[in-house]
């Protein structure tokens, strides 16, 4: 009772938070809705990198902390293989480097580790995750790299009847969240009506039980380290797309870790929410509180918005330590 | 195999790596005492690669050219070791502690190429008695060497930049005095290097009338869409650039995606090379930026460098990328190291020099219109000449606009307003020196001495 309490207060405090700039007349409801629709589409890119965590802590209870390196070296991978040959061989390429990637780790990180304490696992792909950022830059170079999906950079102009001025939004924006949307889709469908996928889901609940049932361990973590690649390479060229492809990627992408504590770490809808919801946040907070802040307490000032989005993260942690959608943990005792 | 079988093996393989790293990692570097030894703080990875390979490239290029090309200085040879830095302050000063007692002499002077280093390595400096050069960057009230004795901002601070700025646009619309009721926005790296200009652009504000819009970007500056849509939304009718690596093309990409022009973008000169233009293809053409000491392009010194080092095979870099800015400007801060050694050698002889001599070759620098011609750097830079309360040298900068293709220099030479920022030097100068317990310098003893 309590916690449900706390959470239409914690809901509460968020919503009125965010009408706030409106309700005040801090903002114009164009400027608004654009700042909204800025953070979904940002929200719906964290997205993307959070489903490679949660695919991942889902089928083998490891949190991949090397998924932002491996959004690197996917989009690195696409954009210099392009530079020598068609974009979709480029990413075909990409595909087969990222399921090989995924083999090296399981055979020379993971299957030795096997059994380990959680935290080892963690460790390991720490370790990994320098790797691969640097075995990146020394195989692909560390210039800022190009990946043209033929999309517009120019803006367009929307609802002009609506709003002054109209809202503005971008055509790479409106793609990212396509891609990601087919992703989801796609993913849900592979996991829901495939024998792997079952497989899969099986590994996920009860890891001991699917092997007592001869699931091979090994086998279904090289897939799902395969799936969390092929993930990461979407993400790094809708990222690489939109930013260019360079180091930065992997540190960007490391605002997936307070979706995935928002969202759960188990939970595809949970990555997709938590996305969205630390998106909006942190636009909102970056345009809207941050400057309130800064008059009301006569700050020296800065961006707010990285740190904001893990703020908001542990209000939810509080409240929910599962995350939103995340399994609920009980102990026999 | 057994656990401890296996260790064995790891065991053996991290110590033959270990021993392989540290013979081939000593690189250029080798004892002798007739050598004199030049720190390179390097980032050749990381979130700011692309500006940092480059500037690194022309800077070890001209330290081997000057032994290639006059056989050292003054017959004394020129070693170097680069650190990677990764443009983190914490590994900058973990490079200095590494390399200020290498070479026969101790470490020649340093040129961090991060305010955030140079902030931490100011303290540091003067107990070590070793020179820091930050030509463009670093502190600006450094510029006071009767406080800061071992700093050399050589050659433009930003509040010159943020000076020339004010005045460029002052200048567009017809007089600063017409800048009243404007708005411009500063959009700064959230560091100590982006906040260095705020001080000035206030100080002109309240001169002027204008409106400064204050604008962060975090660290590493790629997530810029809710700074873009506030300036969307104010408007400002010149937006200032204090970005540094990805920051920068980002910027330009995020002007494209909010419809602002970059006609009347206006980046430091930090954020006007080939790597912030470039990724944002056509978009970036109209953007501008300030150009301080040296332009892109190709002088005599390029020709020497392309003649004794790239064609010798030890070319740092890309051939190709000889002569862009962010190379040029590496190289000519080498430079001025190089010729401030060679000025501290006529007071104390042709021999390896300590970083307290050389410190006295950077407080008496000479390099006029005429050494600059024989250097081979005609057209890349400006006078530059040092004394005991000036370590700057030179006070100007020009404008620069990307085509698409090029950087074309378009305005100036403008001269910072010296009336302006002196008194917001000594001001901060004295602050410092207060906090520190600095004794103030007598320039007219150090002089005679």
């Amino acid at each position: 009772m309590k916690r449900n309490r706390n959470l239409i207060i914690l809901f509460a405090a968020l919503l009125a938070g965010l009408i706030a700039p409106l309700v005040t007349g801090a903002s114009g409801a164009g400027f608004y809705t654009e700042v909204l629709l800025g953070g979904l589409m940002a929200g719906v890119l964290y997205s993307l990198v959070a489903l490679g965590f949660v695919l991942i802590f889902k089928a083998s209870g490891v949190f991949n902390f090397a998924q932002g390196a491996m959004v690197l070296f996917a989009a690195l991978s696409v954009a210099r293989m392009a530079e020598k040959m068609p974009l979709w061989a480029a990413m075909l390429l990409a595909v087969v480097i990222m399921v090989a990637l995924a083999f090296v780790i399981e055979r020379l990180v993971l299957r030795p580790l096997v059994n380990q304490d959680p935290v080892v696992l963690l460790m390991a792909t720490l370790g990994v995750t320098y790797f691969v950022d640097g075995f990146g830059q020394t195989v692909w170079g560390s210039d800022i790299y190009e990946i043209d999906l033929g999309i517009a950079k120019e803006p367009v102009m929307i609802l002009g009847q609506l709003f002054e001025g109209g809202i503005l939004i971008n055509k790479d924006d409106v793609a990212a969240t396509a891609a990601a949307a087919l992703l989801v889709i796609l993913l849900a469908l592979f996991f829901q009506k495939t024998k792997t996928g079952r497989a899969l889901r099986a590994v996920a609940d009860d890891h001991l039980a699917a092997q007592s049932i001869g699931i091979p361990l090994n086998r279904i973590w090289v897939i799902v380290w395969s799936l969390a690649g092929i993930v990461a390479l979407v993400a790094g060229v809708v990222w690489g797309a939109k930013l260019g492809v360079q180091f930065s990627i992997s540190q960007v992408a490391l605002k997936a870790l307070p979706v995935v504590i928002l969202g759960g770490f188990t939970s595809i809808p949970g990555a997709i929410i938590g996305g969205l919801i630390i998106g909006v946040g942190e636009k909102m907070a970056e345009v809207f509180l941050g400057p309130v802040m800064v008059k009301a307490f006569d700050l020296a000032g800065g961006g707010i918005e990285n740190w904001f989005a893990y703020v908001l993260a542990l209000l939810f942690l509080l409240v929910l330590p599962e995350g939103l959608f995340g399994e609920k943990h009980i102990d026999r005792v | 195999m057994k656990l401890a079988e296996k260790m064995r093996i790891l065991a053996a393989s991290v110590g033959t790596i270990a021993a392989v790293v540290a013979v081939t990692a000593s690189g250029p570097v080798q004892a002798a005492d007739k050598e004199q030894f030049f720190p390179a703080l390097v980032y050749r990875t990381g979130a700011y690669a692309p500006n940092g390979v480059p500037f690194a490239n022309g800077y070890v290029d001209y330290l081997k050219l000057v032994n290639a090309r006059d056989g050292g200085i003054g017959g004394v040879k020129v070693t170097f070791e680069e650190c990677e830095t990764g443009y983190a302050t914490d590994r900058g000063v973990e490079c200095y502690e590494r390399l200020k007692g290498k070479g026969a002499t101790g470490a020649t002077l340093f040129q961090p190429l991060s305010t955030g280093i140079t902030f931490a390595l100011t303290d540091k400096a003067p107990k070590d008695k070793i020179p820091l050069v930050t030509a463009g960057y670093g502190r600006a009230d450094s510029v006071d060497g009767t406080v800061f004795k071992w700093n050399f901002p050589l050659g433009g601070t930003y509040w010159d930049a943020a000076d020339i700025l004010v005045q460029h646009v002052g200048k567009l619309q017809g007089g600063t005095d017409k800048l009243k009721g404007k708005k411009i926005a500063l959009v700064y790296h959230d560091s100590p290097y982006g906040k260095e200009p705020i001080p000035l652009l206030q100080e002109r504000s309240k001169m002027h009338g204008y409106e400064l819009l204050l604008l962060p970007v975090t660290h590493p500056g790629v997530e810029q869409k809710a700074t873009w849509l506030q300036i969307r939304q104010q408007r400002p009718d010149y937006v200032f650039l204090w970005g540094w690596g990805v920051m920068n093309s980002t910027s330009i990409k995020e002007a494209v995606a909010t419809g602002y022009p970059r006609e009347k973008m206006y980046g430091v000169w930090w954020s006007g090379a080939e790597p912030d233009v470039l990724p944002a293809g056509d978009g970036a053409k109209g953007y501008n930026a300030l150009v301080f000491l040296a332009p892109a392009g190709q002088g005599q010194v390029h020709k020497d460098i392309i003649k004794y080092v790239y064609d010798k095979g030890q070319g740092t870099g890309k051939k190709e990328e000889v002569g862009e800015v962010l190379y040029n400007r590496g190289m000519v801060s080498a430079m001025m190291g190089v010729e401030a050694v060679k000025r501290a050698q006529f007071k104390y002889g042709k021999k390896p020099l300590t970083g307290e001599q050389v410190r006295w070759g950077l407080e008496n620098l000479a390099i006029d219109a005429a050494a600059i011609k024989k250097l081979g750097f005609d057209g890349f830079m400006n006078p530059v000449g040092t004394s005991c309360v000036d370590h700057e040298g030179a006070h100007s900068g020009r404008v620069q606009v990307w085509d698409g293709k090029k950087w074309t220099v378009t305005a100036g030479p403008y001269e910072s307003d010296l009336q302006i920022i002196k008194p917001i030097i000594r001001a901060s100068a004295a602050k410092y020196a207060a906090e520190k317990k600095i004794p103030a310098r007598d320039c007219a003893k150090d002089a005679s001495s």
